[in-house]
């Protein structure tokens, strides 16, 4: 099938089967690489992009269905200047291999985009669905906390 | 990856659906959010030939309230619920609930009446559900029709819905109500329920009690509704019906959790629900969205 999508601005004409799941034809298709194949059934976040400005799990999503819409991935947030919240993540060591760390920046920059002033808690309950093996969390909830009212 | 090929359509109307749909019987399947659907294609555990993709049908976007009554379309999601300010004053229970289903970019996706047509033991919408009069409404080659969400669970994965029909939207009766969701997972994010218990009780102490994850479908007790019924909650009445729990429920042991600890949790979910819930009616006791366990 044919389908138009906005990927970071730029306009794809892409054709894809009804079987072809988003997170794939992103990465071999489009050659974004930043959504990672990780669990692949939408618990460990790696895969996290942004769809019409939320996210949502690029691997429970078939391309065919986001046929007319806008994707975000971290390219189009951070390509030629990094945010305020990726400043922060990185002055505070935040990630170590940076598997998590497009889909944890996705959720932040949402949580943020949704609530500029985010409680601990809030920041807790977005980054949930996001899961880092190195760091402890600690750090990332700790820069989120000091991007707030900084959002762009 | 999804090994098996499939078609695809995407119907503007509810009646385009409905016609696709009776065109191939037992071999489509009705795709809202996808968060369980797309999963159990990967797996190869569902194999349709054609998958019929509802969210261009603006008709099961709606969620509003019509005096006391509730209706929450088919693409209604988990996120839409939490934000909802008509739910947050009329219902807040079901954004209790909606908070706990796994993680906002699941929530942003996975919808209410998704969760009900999936119907898997653990299913979080069924608990809360079952304590409302709620009415799950359908489209089918014969028109609409109604089913009472006390006749939905029908076995495992399994509902009144036939191949052909479509859920078009929920009804639920929210009158003065207070109400609880309980539910028992390793940590928060990711998790199904290893056990879940749901309470709602109406003025005049009248309570409905149901469960989730430890049985076949979620259900409701009815010998624990009766022994509450038109009594004062008391110490003595909590011991006597959470003492009916192990009879009442038939959970698993998985890897997830063993048959007991389901069991003696359940028990101390519904000794601290059934207060809580009293208290919510009466516009005290714990915010909406605290945690008790």
């Amino acid at each position: 099938m044919e389908l138009t999508i906005k990927v970071n601005g730029e306009r794809w004409d892409i054709e894809a089967a009804p079987a072809d799941v988003l997170l794939d034809v992103l990465r071999e298709k489009i050659g974004v690489k930043s959504p990672k194949i990780g669990c692949e059934r939408g618990d460990c976040g790696s895969c996290t992009i942004l769809l019409d400005g939320k996210t949502v799990r690029s691997c429970l999503v078939l391309a065919v269905e986001v046929d007319g819409q806008e994707i975000t991935t971290i390219e189009g947030i951070g390509f030629d200047k990094l945010s305020e919240l990726q400043n922060l993540l990185l002055r505070n060591n935040a990630f170590q291999c940076g598997f998590c760390a497009p889909g944890i920046v996705l959720s932040a920059t949402e949580l943020l985009n949704d609530n500029p002033n985010p409680s601990r808690h809030d920041v807790q309950e977005a980054l949930a669905g996001n899961l880092c093996r190195c760091t402890g969390y600690e750090p990332i909830i700790e820069a989120v906390l000091a991007a707030r009212g900084d959002a762009e | 990856m999804i090994a098996k090929e499939f078609s695809y359509e995407r119907p503007a109307t509810l009646a385009e659906a409905a016609r696709i749909l009776a065109g191939h019987p037992g071999s489509a399947r009705v795709l809202a959010g996808g968060t369980d659907l797309i999963a159990w294609l990967r797996d190869d555990a569902v194999a349709p030939d054609l998958v019929v993709d509802i969210k261009a049908i603006p008709d099961l976007r709606g969620l509003h309230l019509e005096d006391d009554t509730l209706h929450i379309g088919s693409l209604v999601t988990f996120s839409d619920l939490i934000h909802s300010e008509v739910v947050a004053a009329r219902a807040p229970l079901l954004a209790e609930m909606a908070e706990t289903v796994a993680s906002t970019g699941i929530r942003n996706r996975a919808t209410l009446v998704g969760n009900i047509c999936s119907a898997v033991p653990s299913c979080d919408a069924a608990p809360v559900l079952l304590g409302y009069d709620t009415t799950v409404h359908l489209v089918g080659p014969e028109g609409t029709r109604s089913v009472d969400i006390n006749d939905w669970f029908v076995g495992l994965r399994k509902t009144a819905r036939t191949d052909d029909e479509i859920v078009s939207h929920l009804t639920i009766e929210v009158p003065t109500h207070g109400g609880v969701y309980v539910k028992l997972m390793r940590y928060a994010g990711e998790d199904l329920a290893q056990a879940a218990v749901g309470i709602v009780t109406y003025p005049g102490d009248e309570y409905r009690v149901a469960f989730g994850a430890v049985a076949p479908t979620p259900f409701r007790s009815a010998p624990i509704e009766e022994a509450l019924r038109g009594k004062p909650l008391s110490d003595g009445l909590i011991a006597e019906v959470v003492a009916m729990v192990k009879d009442e429920i038939s959970p698993i042991t998985d890897i997830r959790a063993t048959a007991a600890y389901r069991t003696r949790m359940t028990e101390v979910m519904l000794k601290r629900g059934l207060p809580a819930a009293r208290d919510r009616l009466n516009g005290e006791g714990p915010a909406y969205g605290t945690r008790l366990i």
